[in-house]
């Protein structure tokens, strides 16, 4: 079982979150052209290693996270989250 | 074979005698036995019949490693087949029957396939009925499907009950710094280290007794060990299975909580699934003896030397008269020397000839000699042997049992469960478990460790290691090096007799033989993981514990590699098999998934709803008069709204607050239609697409303020387009100041439907003024109070085409609104209105929901370009006009009318061109309902073209599943009202 240690709940096991999606990707802005949302929503990268992906605290502060996690091992490095504020709020309280 | 219980042995308790049955005949144990001790004390030689041979199987071992042993245990709704019998406890009462034999184990008449052998080898239902000419492929198949059934019957296991299980199984879970299995002198070294080191340990033992295989020693007491365990604050967890190590430290635990008591208390579970979450663990889990292949060596009477030591020491049963051993490493001996002391004739035949052992001179050993041969069908008669060097018929031993050494395999298998492949030995002949980088330490005889001292050494390594990988202490630790034995073993897995065509088994469990595998090899399948499917080797419920390795060195033998260039297979959990009931716990019956209900579902029930399952929710579904069945009820309420005015709680839809300063600028992106001019005071419905431009949802968003809506969503994606929301808000739109809230409990809403509508809320509102068509027209929203002071929001909206209005209150306020509304609307003849009229309303209307935004329409699939915004881009826009969502044969959305009226027809009929039906058609139904209004079957759904294409061409509807057919028409999905005007009544 992968445990995810939420900035705000503490470490839980992954059946409280949902899983996203990559997290690196740039969404295009709404009036973009179909080629680059095409790119955006479609293409993705199979990494094996670490990779930054989404996950969603649904069971939990609702927060969504950035997880730096292994597609080999499950290993995580590190989990932030996604939102530039939050992330601000976590790092003054460290 | 002659087994007895003898005086002076063993840890049972003689005082408390257990009565049990055995294929239906009673008899006698002690409190302590196992079910296999038991048996074997009354002489029971016979417990199975053997999976594809159907040849009488015994006990050959003494735990959970256990190929023959497997019974049925209890009857009826608790029958529970294939549970090992040296496992099982006794208790008073049980009741237990050996499997896979008609009329029993003792004489069945599928024996014969015995003789059939050659017709049961590997692969040969394979090759028999799917693949030689002429049943080639397709044709094959169909008599593979005829036989299958008389195979399956004939080549199995113990069958289930069948029935619903009666008992009941927990979920638990538990967090601790280290966890130990095993409690053998490793593990309990390694626990007492933590705990005096003031870890928080929680030490596993899946038998009923801690000691490990220190049970099987004559002079073995555990209560010092117990109490010192308990005194250091040890969870102790007794008949507990680690069955599975995953990911971050996690350890799945079976605990098996009354499997050993005759009349279990029914408020405590049998067994309880835990999850323990630990920061290390250590595996202290011991290693399984082999046995060895060669003729007839499945015979009942064969057993692991091990067992045979247990048998005696723990349980008081000698398990044979004149027993001969044979082996191959120094682990017998001592097991040689209490068997002669026990009053058995004991014979050891050793492999190897160069070795010096220390005996007592109470039994023979023949050095350099191996079995070859079993003679006997039933029971043991006697045993051929020879020299080692050359299989040679030399001499034959008269005895009854016959004890096999091949050498031990550490149990690594909860170490492969993470990924990490063994290490082959060759100077202890086993597997050894590599190292690997999570916090899991192996430690005793699973790490290749004979002798009790290396093992208590390696425990206390093993908890050292544990505390410098956490970060406690850096202490310098070592473990003792692999082995202990005085002399080397010398490898032997198979005894090979060229001259007799006899079967010489390499898993017992499921009747694969030295034979099976040169067939494999010579078939060409010569990887592990293909000999392992070809010949079922190892996926029996024992894994492979005692065969597997003789498996691996036989393929090695045949390719001319050695046993690591072969490789081995992969174990996965479980490591014994657990019941279906303890994975699924209480999630059962109508605990299968959680259960909502609206705040006025008592209220719903009360006023005569019967009521349907919508998602997790439970709605009312239609509202019965006496008599009245479904239809009748659902055809009243809907012609109730359309002449008076129903009532109908929708309060399962959902609600989200959108609260703060870009709101309506966030809503204007996600949803497809305008909002940015949307007046305070006012509601609109909208659109959502995803991404790719396909429809994600649909709903109303209403403005109560200037930075603040009220947004409602489909019953059934309430929960997704949260999370969309909050996704889009904290990874994609960071700089919109927008906050938004689930409140779907908070608020219970009610619509109120039919011409009378306004005329009912008019009782029930304080103040009848703020309701007026002018105060409050069509799609308006406000915020009131009703008769009571009960605030409420209330918007004029409607689902069903008529004047309508949906009321929403906070939770705790919904039976007062319920007995309000209804005391008022049945003023007017009016209805409470279930999910059923509903739907019969909506499809009339040509409204859609779930059952056409099935994930697969676009915004003009479903009718609703005129929803799609061209002077702004909002989520999905782009992609909504990509090429394939483009073409000109999409299915559009239609109304159906069957051509005869009076016809009906059923949602998932396919539509057709008129001759021919044939594959998906051109389009399907999706929705159906008797309308009131029209007085005949109507039905919503898509057809490629659309209306215009079909408008006068009769279509057919194909419905093979129920073997219907009907001729149909294309109309306009808006089939009553389609200019609108009852609502804007
Ligand atoms: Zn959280």
């Amino acid at each position: 079982m992968i445990r995810i240690n939420c900035p705000y709940c503490g470490e839980r096991d992954h059946s409280e979150f949902s899983y996203g999606g990559d997290a690196t990707i740039n969404y295009p802005s709404l009036d973009a052209s179909e080629k680059e949302w095409t790119e955006a929503i479609f293409f993705r990268k199979n990494i094996k290693g670490f990779q930054f992906e989404t996950w969603h605290h649904s069971n939990g502060c609702r927060m969504w996270l950035v997880v730096e996690r292994s597609t080999v091992t499950h290993e995580i490095k590190s989990v932030k989250p996604c939102h530039p504020d939050l992330q601000r709020v976590v790092e003054n309280n460290k | 074979m002659k087994t007895r219980r003898i005086d002076n042995y063993g840890k049972i308790n003689r005082d408390k005698i257990l009565s049990f049955r055995w294929d239906k005949k009673n008899y006698k144990g002690f409190e302590g036995d196992t079910l296999a001790s038991a048996l074997l004390a009354n002489n029971i030689g016979i417990v199975g019949r053997s999976f594809k041979y159907h040849r009488p199987r015994g006990i050959f071992s003494s735990g959970v490693e256990e190929s023959g042993a497997l019974v049925t245990i209890g009857s009826k709704d608790r029958r529970d087949p294939n549970v090992r019998a040296t496992t099982q406890e006794l208790y008073n009462g049980l009741e237990a029957s050996g499997q896979n034999a008609f009329p029993n184990v003792n004489f069945d008449l599928a024996g014969i396939n015995n003789y059939l052998g050659r017709f049961f080898a590997a692969g040969f239902y394979y090759k028999t009925f799917m693949g030689i000419p002429p049943l080639e492929w397709g044709k094959g198949t169909a008599i593979w499907m005829f036989f299958e059934k008389f195979i399956r019957k004939a080549a199995g296991m113990g069958s289930a009950s069948g029935l619903p299980d009666p008992d009941t199984y927990e979920h638990a879970h538990d967090f601790c710094d280290l966890i130990v299995v095993g409690s053998g002198p490793a593990g309990v070294a390694a626990a007492v280290e933590a705990a005096e080191k003031k870890l928080d340990v929680i030490l596993v033992e899946q038998d009923s007794l801690i000691g490990g295989n220190q049970l099987a020693e004559n002079d073995f007491d555990n209560s010092q060990i117990k109490n010192q365990l308990e005194n250091l604050g040890i969870k102790i967890m007794t008949r507990t299975t680690a069955f599975g190590l995953y990911d971050n430290c996690v350890v799945g635990l079976l605990e098996r909580v009354t499997d050993h008591i005759s009349a279990p208390n029914v408020n405590i579970p049998r067994q309880r699934f835990w999850t323990i979450r630990a920061k290390h663990i250590i595996v202290g889990a011991g290693a399984i003896e082999r046995h060895i292949a060669f003729n007839n060596n499945d015979i009942p009477g064969v057993m692991t030397v091990n067992a045979s030591k247990h048998y005696l020491n723990r349980y008081g049963v000698l398990t044979g008269k004149r027993i001969v051993i044979a082996t191959n490493n120094d682990s017998v001996y001592e097991t040689a020397h209490q068997l002669s002391e026990a009053g058995a004739n004991v014979t050891v035949l050793d492999s190897r000839t160069n070795f010096e052992i220390e005996t007592n001179k109470s039994f023979e050993i023949r050095k350099g000699y191996v079995p070859y041969n079993i003679n006997g069908s039933k029971k043991i008669d006697s045993l051929d042997i020879s020299k080692s060097e050359t299989i040679n018929k030399s001499e034959t031993i008269n005895c009854d049992q016959v004890l096999l050494s091949g050498g031990w395999s550490p149990a690594v298998h909860l170490l492969s469960h993470r990924g990490v492949k063994p290490k082959w030995d060759y100077n202890n002949a086993c597997f050894l478990p590599s190292d690997t980088n999570e916090n899991i330490t192996m430690v005793g005889s699973s790490r290749g460790l004979w002798n009790k001292n290396d093992c208590i050494a390696s425990g206390i390594a093993g908890t050292t290691d544990a505390l410098n990988r956490l970060g406690i202490s850096k202490t310098n630790y070592f473990f003792p090096k692999p082995g202990g034995w005085k002399n080397p073993i010398q490898p032997l897995y198979e005894v090979k007799y060229k001259k007799s065509r006899s079967k010489s088994f390499v898993d017992y469990q499921h009747d694969v033989t030295t034979d099976d595998v040169r067939l494999a090899h010579r078939e060409g399948f010569i990887s592990v993981e293909h000999l392992k499917r070809y010949t079922t080797l190892g996926m029996a419920n024992d894994q492979g514990k005692m065969g597997n390795i003789i498996g691996l060195s036989l393929m090695a033998e045949l390719l001319n590699k050695e046993i690591p260039e072969v490789g081995t297979t992969v174990f996965r959990p479980p490591y014994t098999p657990i019941s279906i009931g303890a994975l699924s716990g209480r999630n059962v019956g109508k605990h299968f998934r959680p259960l909502r209900v609206t705040p006025m579902h008592q209220w719903n029930i009360d006023h005569g709803a019967k009521m349907i399952e919508v998602g997790l929710y439970q709605r009312p579904w239609y509202y019965p008069k006496e008599n009245e069945t479904l239809s009748d009820s659902y055809i009243r309420e809907a012609s109730t709204v359309r002449k008076t005015v129903g009532i109908c709680d929708v309060t399962s839809l959902g609600k989200i607050a959108i609260q703060g300063p870009d709101s309506t600028e966030f809503l204007n992106r996600i949803y497809s239609n305008g909002f940015s001019k949307l007046q305070v005071g006012k509601a609109r419905y909208g659109i959502m697409l995803r991404d790719d431009g396909i429809v994600m949802d649909d709903g109303t968003s209403w403005r109560l303020a200037e930075n603040e809506y009220f947004m409602t969503t489909s019953t059934g994606e309430a929960a997704k387009v949260m999370s969309w929301l909050e996704e889009l808000l904290q990874t994609r739109w960071t700089d919109l100041n927008v906050n938004v809230t689930s409140v779907s409990e908070q608020w219970a809403g009610v619509s109120v439907a039919g011409p009378k509508s306004r005329e009912v809320l008019n009782n029930c509102v304080d103040d009848s003024l703020v309701i007026t068509n002018n105060n409050l027209p069509f799609m308006g929203v406000t915020s009131t109070f009703l008769k009571g002071n009960i605030p409420c929001r209330i918007a004029r909206i409607s689902f069903s085409g008529e004047l309508a209005f949906e009321v929403y209150v906070k939770s705790d306020f919904a039976n007062t609104m319920m007995d309000l509304l209804w005391a008022n609307a049945k003023k007017y003849d009016g209805c409470l209105y279930g999910l059923e009229a509903l739907g019969a309303l909506r499809v009339e209307k040509g409204h859609v929901t779930a059952a056409e935004l099935d994930g697969r329409v676009t915004i003009d699939d479903a009718g609703l370009t005129k929803m799609a915004s061209t002077k702004k881009s909002y989520i999905g826009s782009a992609m909504r006009k990509r090429g394939v969502l483009k073409n000109n044969d999409r299915e559009i959305l239609v109304g159906f009318f069957p051509t005869n009226l009076k016809e009906t027809f059923n949602a998932g009929t396919i539509v057709c061109e008129k001759n021919n039906i044939k594959g998906q058609g051109i389009g399907r139904i999706t929705s159906v309902t008797y309308s009131p209004e029209l007085g005949h079957w109507i039905g919503l759904g898509f057809v490629k073209g659309g209306l215009d294409k079909w408008k006068d061409t009769n279509l057919v509807g194909a419905d093979p599943v129920r073997n219907k057919q009907m001729d149909l028409k294309v109309v306009s999905p808006h089939m009553i009202d389609p200019k609108g005007e009852r609502m804007y009544a």
